[in-house]
């Protein structure tokens, strides 16, 4: 399983497969993730969801429900401060807490079916239940908009009396749903389209998708009599909830603690808070734990997918394949509340390529759904994939191979963004080259079977890490981070650690520990707790480093400047028969009589993330009689930089490459007429499984990040983004239709074979 | 109403609990045995985290009721290592990187477990098609996939 | 002096002036120095921006160094797995 350590610097572990330090506790059920929590005493919580997309709350009447033997509290809006409309710095984030407080707990207005209106907690889930259909809301039920375009009609039912448009002159005074237009550009647009010798313009639309998390939101929260709480709950950052609850309770940052459980999946979707806030309200007021757990029909209901939008593109091309302008408009819809992310899918829109003249412009639009929350590289796959299929077209329509005419464009070291900077290294040629060498591209397919290809871009961020090393009596190594661990950080990070203090893998016993015991951690999500927290480690390590040469130059009377720590030991830079050199094992016996404890903190703003850019290749097969499409074999090519383990990095790329295959040819939300969503379980809301997929094949492309001390860039976005682009065009060397409509499920595909080819549905 | 009285093998061990009517066998598992291996992704039996076997029949225990399995044989995720050692397809999902988040993990185990039992040698396919019943979102499969495969033929060298 | 470029809405709080010439050695003073210019910008540059000095992105970076000749696009933060806007 590992290795003992052999005294030699370099790496031993990273890059290498080693077993997760968690994983024993996974396989055999010992984990313990959000709902696997209890306390005695403890009360179970439920929530009272609003039964109409959108609706102003008359009146709440909660006494019978409080009138209930069993039931020990009950909260409304009553029980939430309101908040001014400002965008606030809580815990290093931005927010806008007017919003926040009102998607944890409706206010004036139930803006989605879904919407939490209020909330009970019980002796049992039984009498939760019970309690919740004693209370009586009054509503006045409003008209509800849902399709984006309808949303930013000027007669739609509008959500927000006080939402002008910001980004358009002049200054609009009257409300919208039309939250912010957002813009770059680069160039002159309309110069380089008149430079173009072939020109495609497409409009594409596609649907809100979730994240699909297996593990519904749970959480458990305790408030003592002297105000101060903890809380266990699963999510993707535990300091980000230490710092909403503080807000929306009006409590101290510092009197919260919060545990990370395991998490079982995000994707983005367990960035913000749903439960903590209402846990930690009904905890105060009963006096006593209380442990909330979402159904599955409330996950989808009540949390956030990602954006449906619509979306034109228009690129033009020489005819010797150099893309001269990019244009786009991006419509996303945002849920109840501002906050889509167009912005980053404005940026991401060209960024895989070099182009002179490009403008894109964004749309953030309010509509009577779930506020959306993140969802892996968000806004990015929607761009993306309209791009990606436009330049497939242009593809054809000069008779140029599809991956040849992506290299001939592609971005690279010193290439301008159109979003600003210049690019510093980037790894899209030499994915777009791994490619074009695999058997799979050179594989002859039959009737009814495509070939896809399509490229994609993510920035990755960085941001502030603590992450702890701590030396014990026996030299055996605690390490403490600060973000939780979706897929493998821990394995990652010990591996990182064991190589730094050169010991065995084994030796080092990696935890992720709660907001009470390391500094500011922000949260697992941006492709940045691998980045970040290596970077972090090797902060701390060097901090051990130099402290240990520095007590051997006391103990051996010798200047620090003397001493090296190499290969796991601390000893004179010329050697000496005097001085035997000391492992960390021995060191930590003596660490009492030379000073006391010895550990390191790395505490960062992590800059210098690198773009993980991604070419994916995919065969499929379409059935004409029945629209289904089979994957037959799918390829990833992506940039990790530095892969610190190959496993985990292989992983993020097959599992981002399945959901956007889900995204691509099933998944959507699907509303009724009457504003409410008819597909909420995973019965109908169709994620693929195991035999919807072959194996995906991953190939970790290395071109190292020059500001990371292994070259590391973040990885787990990217991987979803360029899915839905492969898989449309490998669906148009099939059938020879182009579908600019997401999912291309088969009754869509059905109804399209029949458009174009008929009843009979015959060959091509 | 009163509950019910039920007595039942869980991995190997005679247990006694009392339930009511509505309560699902994984509630029992992970309220009343403290069992909370098995997990809960959906209550309505399409994502396989709360899969068990009872009387070595692989089932969904949030559509079987607590108040059914008296005098029956359940095996949970608990069950599946002996003492110290791994069973190899749990000691194979570590080695191939089978898991990452993890929450689908003992639905998967005691899924595959049940496949190999019926069939030591199943092909891809087969085995693609016998754990469609349990969803993961982190994977792809991939390495589940190759994980059982992995399994499958060290079981058979015995 | 550091050559300055505005990217995307943030236009539109200088009425539309995107580029700047600014002795700025930090980008604490950058943002000061545009302060002074355009007041209305104040409290975007403070929270919700993203500064890319000579072509590598910094995020919430106040103390990093400008150089005399140095390139700088001041962008909307980048936000990965959460989502934030600028205003």
């Amino acid at each position: 399983m590992t290795m003992a350590g052999n005294g030699t610097n370099g790496q031993q572990y990273v890059g290498t497969r080693t077993i997760r330090p968690d994983g024993a506790d996974k396989v055999t059920g010992r984990a313990r993730f959000g709902a696997d929590y209890n306390l005695a005493g403890q009360l179970i919580g439920k929530v009272l969801r609003s039964p109409h997309p959108h609706a102003r709350i008359v009146s709440i009447d909660t006494s019978k429900a409080e009138a209930l033997p069993g039931v020990k509290a009950v909260i409304t809006r009553d029980d939430f401060a309101d908040m001014p409309s400002e965008f606030i710095p809580a815990g290093e984030m931005m927010m806008n807490y007017k919003d926040v407080t009102r998607n944890v707990m409706a206010r004036e207005k139930a803006l989605y079916e879904g919407h939490a209106v209020a909330a009970v907690a019980a002796t049992s889930a039984v009498i939760a239940k019970k309690a919740l259909k004693l209370i009586d809301v009054t509503y006045d039920v409003l008209p509800h908009v849902i399709d984006v375009v309808e949303a930013m009609q000027p007669g739609a039912p509008i959500l927000h009396d006080d939402l002008f448009t910001v980004g358009v002159e002049p200054k609009p005074d009257r409300p919208s749903n039309v939250a912010k237009r957002v813009e770059i550009s680069q160039g002159d647009i309309d110069a380089g389209f008149k430079r173009a010798d072939v020109i495609v313009e497409r409009e594409f639309k596609t649907a809100p998708v979730h994240q699909g998390y297996i593990e519904p939101h749970a959480v458990l929260a305790t408030v003592s009599e002297d105000g101060s709480a903890e809380v266990w709950v699963s999510t993707q950052g535990h300091y980000i909830v230490r710092a909403h609850c503080a807000r929306l309770l009006g409590m101290d940052i510092g009197k919260i603690r919060v545990n990370a459980a395991e998490i079982g999946g995000g994707f983005g979707g367990k960035t913000v808070v749903y439960l903590e806030p209402l846990a930690l309200a009904l905890s105060r007021k009963a006096k006593r734990p209380v442990k909330m757990v979402m159904s599955r029909e409330e996950v989808f209901k009540a949390s956030g997918p990602t954006s449906g939008a619509v979306v034109k593109v228009k690129m033009g091309a020489t005819k010797d394949g150099k893309f001269v302008a990019g244009w786009a408009e991006l419509k996303y819809q945002a849920g109840a509340f501002q906050g889509s992310p167009v912005q980053p899918g404005v940026m991401c829109a060209y960024a895989p390529y070099e182009i002179e003249h490009v403008k894109v412009v964004g749309y953030d639009v309010v509509s009577n759904r779930p506020k959306v929350a993140a969802y892996r590289a968000p806004g990015a796959p929607i761009s993306e994939y309209a791009v990606e299929s436009v330049v497939d077209e242009i593809a054809k329509k000069l008779g140029i191979d599809p991956i040849q005419l992506r290299m001939m464009n592609a971005a690279h070291e010193g290439t301008k963004a159109a979003y600003g900077p210049k690019f510093g290294p980037l790894g899209l040629e030499e994915t777009l080259n791994s490619i074009k060498k695999t058997e799979h591209w050179n594989t002859p397919l039959r009737k009814w079977q495509g070939r896809g290809v399509a490229s994609g871009f993510w920035f990755n961020i960085g941001g502030e890490t603590c992450v702890s090393l701590t030396v014990n009596e026996d030299g055996t190594v605690s390490l403490m981070a600060g973000t939780p661990d979706i897929g493998g950080l821990r394995a990652s990070l010990a591996a990182v650690a064991a190589d730094e203090l050169g010991i065995p893998y084994d030796k080092v016993r990696p935890i992720i520990g709660d907001t009470g015991s390391l500094g500011f951690n922000f949260l697992t999500g941006g492709s940045r707790s691998a980045f970040s927290g290596s970077m972090a480690i090797v902060e701390a390590a060097k901090q051990i480093k130099s402290e240990l040469c520095a007590r051997a130059a006391k103990l051996w009377e010798m200047k620090p400047d003397e001493i090296e720590y190499a290969g796991g030991h601390v000893k004179p830079k010329v050697a000496s028969e005097k001085v035997t050199p000391m492992s960390l094992v021995d060191f930590a016996k003596v660490a009492g009589k030379t000073g006391g404890p010895i550990g390191g903190v790395g505490r960062i703003n992590a800059q210098g993330a690198g773009p993980s850019l991604g070419t994916h290749l995919v065969d499929l097969e379409v059935d004409p009689e029945t629209g289904r499409v089979t994957i037959l074999r799918y390829t990833v090519a992506q940039d990790a930089g530095k892969a610190l383990h190959p496993a985990y990095v292989e992983g993020q790329f097959q599992g981002g490459a399945v959901q956007g295959i889900g995204w691509a040819l099933n998944e959507e939300y699907i509303y009724g007429a009457d504003g409410k969503l008819q597909n909420a379980g995973f019965l109908d809301y169709r994620m693929p499984v195991a035999s919807d997929v072959p194996k995906i094949d991953a190939i970790v492309v290395e071109v190292a990040n020059p500001r990371h001390p292994y070259g590391v860039r973040g990885v787990g976005e990217t991987p979803i983004v360029p899915p839905l682009g492969a898989i449309a065009n490998a669906m148009e060397n099939a059938t020879g239709i182009r579908f600019t409509e997401l999912p291309m499920s088969p009754p869509k595909v059905l109804k399209a074979l029949k458009e174009k080819y008929g009843a009979g549905g015959a060959g091509r | 109403m009163a509950k019910h009285h039920v007595e039942a093998i869980v991995n190997g061990d005679p247990v006694e609990f009392l339930c009511e009517t509505e309560e699902t066998l994984l509630d029992v598992l992970r309220d009343t045995l403290h069992l909370t291996g098995s997990k809960e992704g959906c209550s309505s039996g399409d994502c396989g985290a709360c899969s068990v076997t009872l009387d070595g029949r692989l089932v969904c225990s949030c559509l079987v009721l607590g108040c059914e399995v008296g005098g029956r044989t359940i095996e949970t995720i608990e069950g599946m290592a002996k003492g110290e050692t791994l069973h190899p397809l749990q000691q194979r999902f570590l080695e191939h990187a089978a898991l990452q988040c993890g929450i689908c993990t003992p639905g998967f185990l005691v899924a595959s477990k049940a496949l190999l039992e019926r069939n030591p040698n199943p092909t891809e396919t087969e085995i693609r098609y016998w754990l469609a019943g349990n969803l993961c979102r982190c994977t792809g499969y991939d390495k589940i996939i190759t994980a059982v495969q992995d399994a499958a033929g060290a079981m058979r060298k015995g | 002096m550091a050559r300055v470029v505005l990217v995307g809405n943030l236009t539109q709080l200088t009425g539309g002036v995107a580029e700047f010439d600014l002795s700025a050695t930090s980008v604490r003073q950058l943002f000061r120095q545009l302060a002074d210019l355009h007041p209305e910008i104040a409290p975007h540059l403070e929270e919700g921006v993203a500064v890319a000095i000579d072509g590598q992105i910094y995020q919430d970076a106040l103390l990093e160094p400008i150089g005399a000749d140095s390139e700088v696009f001041i962008l909307p933060q980048i936000a990965g797995g959460s989502l934030e806007d600028v205003p």
